[in-house]
């Protein structure tokens, strides 16, 4: 045994102890156990404080720019009323037409007439208008900061960890400084969404410029191009595809932010719409309006998507633009004569909601012992023995029995059992982390002593990335304690935690049958990736619908979103191993099993830890918005500090999310690292 | 083939170029007069740059390129070949020595000089053909006179003519994506030449196409030059394909020209053993000329007359049945030519005579 593991040896082993002591000492060791409020700093007044004279200070500058920012709004709001839907219909089925052929633009009319005959034209329409302000300044906002970061490094390391920071501060958060400085109005989604919305822009320039081959820009230069013709007419041109994925990726980003700036209301949209009748526990209205942002964003991602991959712009005639324009007037006067195609009558509006409800009333009253019985499961046995451990979660009441020093002593006999016959197969390490489950579930995370917690949380950074990692994880550590926001940080653990957990091993069961199964994979694939186009609180809708609001619901809507990328990265990874390894392996007489468990799996580890990454980053991101159903974390604390203008508070709370996304990242990668550089393998990180 | 005499003025010269890589590349060769030095002196110069951690890709490469000649740069991977012919053109550029175009040292002209040279004088095939995805067939040709602000009428008559010049007619609207890698390095040789350079580079042209199709370009890129004669750097790794198109040809080594001269040349007169590796494998007979192996003796008379560029391949049917041989017409004068000639030259090439001794 090398040097290396006899040290990790001996960091775990300390942290085991420290753990053990903590667990059996719980109750004699006070502030060890339960930080003590005297040490938290009063981080959240001055903040505040300086928030205010910030705002009394600059809120001018603000307000101008909001002023100058509700003129392309209230332009783009009238032009999209104005126009009647009948002309927009001709105009969005032919984008539709040219990006993705005749499928795609059936697709669009079926949408369009559904947010027509369900009454949420006009709603839709001043949601668009926002994204439409909103998207061709944060792709301006991003191609000019990408373009500086290709063209200095200098500039390249300032904008990358910026960008990094940016993507893991969840959307909620965006909005209150937002808020408070752009004060109440549209404008506030606007500025929202070009910030949500802008660096995956960035990112894909920089991708795209970095990625035109040495060949290209030869040619280009023998052919006498002059800096700036060999940047417009070589670099970006040939850049193109990859800078149009950007395009789309920001798209998608900024409808999602203006949904979820719904959220502060005054505005009449499709995303207030949603929130309101939620609210209201109108859950058919919701739904209804729900599918209309699905479909909004699954058209805007097609479409979008569909222009970015054309290979060759073949058919560049202008025939079918003018042909398009002809129509478009033609139905502009079509709805002069007949009003029904500019405004759609009220008499006309399609609304099932009412029966809606009273089917799902009906589905309450019929199967309220199903639901309940999956709920309380659910509830009993794995998330509350998480959250509170064994020690408190196991009762006469639930699992039939008490937590009596006899089961006790059982449960203990059993797990030194486990570790006893891994340390005499000589895995000591794997024996030091079952004793070190065991004790954390016997606890449960909250009951657990933050000395003891942050101690796993540094070895585990320490083990994935050595001592940097470990100062960092412990200065993130430290700011979760200090400001006091400990209590609420475990709780988004926990939730977290719990859904990352199934959604890892469903999602990445379902990732291995689809990889050697291709109906299965075919049926997966559209599913996932309507999943991953849908703005997040959509996805809430159908769970809070059933199971009402509370943590049970939150962790449904974590695992169906955070399944995703659990399922495609493993799909991905075993159907793109080395053709030659496969081959060997199936040559020298591996049945399909073995091929799967030896080789296959083994060699897509460093793909399925990258999925892992992934879904602990859509959890996480889930997770925020689940303060709507009413959980007590750190979202809530968000979800709090914008209800309430506390700015000290939604901050906090905001960085100490993007504190945990941060640590949870650079853990899983470091892990995903180490194992490719012992596979010898390095992975393309985009998918 | 040779088409100018030896004498004439060199279109394109590359004096003591040396380019390095690496941190610290511009200390080294700063207080050194790199044209004052010998070859010897600038093999040794190179080894200690490498022992000091420094990265040589062009050790003092010198040669003329004369006008209307086919100049190959031959060499294997990593023998910096590429990195010459980007030197000529400034795409790299080299850290000491000259290049003269017409006499002008480019290495002194501003970049705006040096685009307008690019644009009027030079155009370059690479590898890999370096078209420009979203652009047409004709667009791809007429990208360089579009880059000069030519008009569109003359524009696209002057990428017509080219097209049509390397067999791409009605090929105009389709786009890179669509085509084959010939008919692609198609494209990419009616661009270079859109320009109408005075001097072409090709970075081996032909490397990423198929056996039978890169045989067919060499026949159709010497049809071409025939027609055009440009003065040519044509850089390839096939030693093969070198010997069938140049003039005159470079084998470079570790950054350094290791042999200059007629392809004959370096099959007769290999200056060491890398060079002669290459020529082994080489079929002689469809190489050498009667001229180049026949003897320096007067004719015995009345024997059959050949001019001296007839191929031996062509003569070994005549000369087996023939013992007294034939008479090769070397300029003015007569001289002899037997089967023990032909026999004598092609055993210089065999390097090991063990197999029978006297």
């Amino acid at each position: 045994m090398d040097s290396s593991s006899d040290r990790s040896l001996v960091v775990w082993l300390a942290v085991t102890v420290l753990v053990a002591i903590c667990v059996v000492f719980a109750k004699n060791l006070g502030p060890l156990v339960i930080y003590p409020d005297a040490l938290v700093l009063p981080v959240t007044d001055p903040m505040n404080t300086a928030m205010r004279w910030f705002v009394v200070t600059f809120g001018w500058f603000f307000k101008a720019i909001s002023w100058l920012l509700d003129w392309p709004i209230l332009l783009a709001k009238s032009l999209l009323h104005a126009v009647p839907w009948a002309a927009w219909f001709v105009l969005w089925i032919y984008l539709a037409l040219r990006a993705g052929g005749r499928g795609l633009a059936i697709f669009t009319a079926i949408s369009l007439m559904y947010m027509v005959t369900f009454g949420f034209w006009s709603q839709s329409m001043n949601s668009f208008a926002l994204v439409v302000v909103s998207i061709p300044m944060a792709v301006a906002l991003g191609f000019a900061l990408g373009t500086w970061g290709f063209l200095s490094d200098r500039a390249y390391r300032i904008i990358m960890p910026i960008l990094d920071l940016m993507q893991t501060v969840p959307a909620f958060a965006y909005l209150l400084p937002i808020l408070l400085l752009f004060g109440f109005g549209t404008t506030v989604g606007l500025v929202a969404s070009i910030l949500f919305a802008f660096p995956p822009m960035v990112r894909n320039t920089i991708v795209g410029l970095r990625g035109v081959p040495d060949e290209v820009i030869e040619s280009g230069l023998m052919s006498g191009a002059t800096p700036s013709q060999l940047f417009w007419r070589v670099r970006v041109p040939t850049a193109q595809r990859q800078i149009l994925l950007g395009v789309n990726q920001t798209t998608m980003a900024s409808l999602s932010m203006v949904i979820i700036a719904s959220i502060i209301g005054g505005t009449n949209d499709i995303g207030w719409e949603v929130l309101s009748t939620m609210r209201k526990a109108q859950f058919g209205e919701s739904l209804l309006a729900g599918i209309v942002i699905a479909l909004m964003a699954m058209v805007l991602d097609r479409i979008t998507w569909g222009f970015a991959v054309q290979s060759s712009p073949t058919k560049r005639g202008a025939a079918g633009w003018i042909i398009c324009a002809v129509l478009f007037g033609a139905a502009w006067l079509l709805a002069l004569l007949f009003p029904p195609f500019k405004d759609w009558p009220e008499a006309w509006v399609l609304n099932p909601a009412p029966a809606m409800n009273a089917g799902l009333e009906w589905i309450f009253v019929e199967f309220r012992t199903v639901l309940e019985a999956i709920k309380r499961a659910a509830l009993f046995y794995l998330m509350l023995p998480i959250k509170i451990g064994l020690s408190q979660a196991v009762s006469p009441f639930t699992w039939g029995f008490a937590m009596t020093p006899a089961v006790t002593t059982g449960y203990s006999l059993i797990v030194a059992a486990v570790a006893a016959y891994f340390s005499f197969k000589g895995k000591l390490l794997p024996a030091l982390w079952v004793i070190l489950f065991a004790l954390v579930l016997y606890s449960g995370l909250t009951g657990l002593a933050w000395v003891a917690l942050s101690a796993v949380i540094v070895a585990l950074a320490w083990q994935a990335g050595g001592k940097n990692l470990a100062l960092w994880a412990l200065a993130g550590v430290a700011f979760l304690l200090l400001t006091g926001i400990w209590e609420p940080s475990v709780i988004s653990l926990y939730l977290c935690g719990v859904g990352v957990l199934l959604s890892f091993i469903f999602g990445s069961a379902i990732g291995t049958w689809a990889s050697e199964n291709d109906t299965v994979s075919r049926m997966v694939r559209p599913v996932i990736d309507t999943l991953q186009t849908m703005p997040l609180f959509v996805i809430l809708i159908p769970f809070v619908m059933v199971f009402k609001i509370g943590e049970f619901t939150a962790l449904l809507a974590i695992i169906v979103y955070a399944i995703v990328p659990a399922i495609r990265y493993t799909e991905h990874g075993l159907r793109n191993l080395p053709h030659d390894v496969i081959e060997a392996a199936t040559a020298i007489g591996t049945t399909p099993r073995q091929l799967l468990w030896q080789v296959k799996l083994p060699l897509a580890v460093p793909s399925i830890m990258l999925g892992l990454n992934q879904t602990i980053m859509f959890g996480i991101s889930m997770l925020v918005i689940t303060a709507l159903v009413g959980t007590d974390d750190l979202g809530q604390q968000i979800y709090i500090g914008l209800g309430d203008g506390d700015f000290g508070v939604g901050m906090t709370a905001g960085i100490g999310m993007a504190i945990i996304a941060m640590i949870a990242d650079r853990i899983t990668q470091g892990f995903s690292q180490q194992i490719q550089a012992r596979l010898g393998v390095k992975l393309n990180e985009s998918l | 083939m040779t088409a100018s005499s030896p004498t004439s003025t060199p279109k394109l010269s590359c004096k003591h170029v040396w380019k390095l890589y690496g941190k610290g590349a511009d200390q080294h060769l700063r207080n050194i007069d790199v044209a004052g030095q010998g070859a010897a002196e600038a093999r040794d110069l190179a080894q200690s740059i490498r022992d000091e951690g420094g990265i040589v890709a062009s050790t003092d490469v010198s040669f003329d390129v004369l006008p209307g000649e086919i100049f190959v740069i031959m060499g294997l991977s990593g023998s910096g070949k590429s990195t010459i012919v980007r030197c000529l053109s400034r795409l790299v550029e080299p850290t000491a020595g000259e290049i003269l175009l017409d006499g002008e040292d480019l290495l002194k002209v501003s970049s705006k000089e040096l685009i307008d040279i690019r644009r009027h004088k030079m155009g370059m095939v690479f590898q890999s053909f370096g078209l420009m995805p979203h652009l047409n067939v004709l667009e791809n040709v007429a990208f360089p006179l579009k880059l000069q602000g030519l008009g569109d009428k003359e524009r696209l008559e002057r990428a017509k003519r080219v097209i049509s010049l390397v067999g791409l007619e009605g090929r105009e609207s389709s786009f890179p994506s669509q085509l084959s890698g010939g008919q692609q390095q198609r494209v990419g040789i009616a661009r270079s030449l859109a320009v109408e350079p005075e001097v072409w580079f090709l970075d081996e042209p032909f490397s990423a196409l198929d056996p039978l199709i890169r045989r067919q370009m060499q026949d159709e890129f010497l049809r071409l030059q025939q027609e055009l004669h440009k003065s040519i750097v044509f850089i390839t790794h096939d030693f093969l394909e070198a010997l069938r198109i140049a003039d005159r040809m470079a084998i470079m080594k570790d950054g350094a020209v290791v042999q200059i001269g007629r392809p004959v040349d370096l099959i007769l007169n290999p200056v060491d053993d890398y060079v002669r590796e290459f020529t082994k494998d080489v079929p002689w007979e469809l190489i050498l000329t009667a001229g180049d192996v026949a003897s320096g003796n007067a004719p015995p008379a009345g024997i059959k007359e050949v001019p001296a560029s007839t191929n031996v391949a062509d003569l070994l049917p005549y000369l087996a049945s023939h013992d007294s041989g034939v008479a090769v017409r070397k300029d003015d004068t007569l001289v002899h030519m037997t089967s023990q000639n032909v026999i004598a030259a092609l055993a210089s090439g065999v390097s090991d005579a063990s197999a029978v001794k006297d």
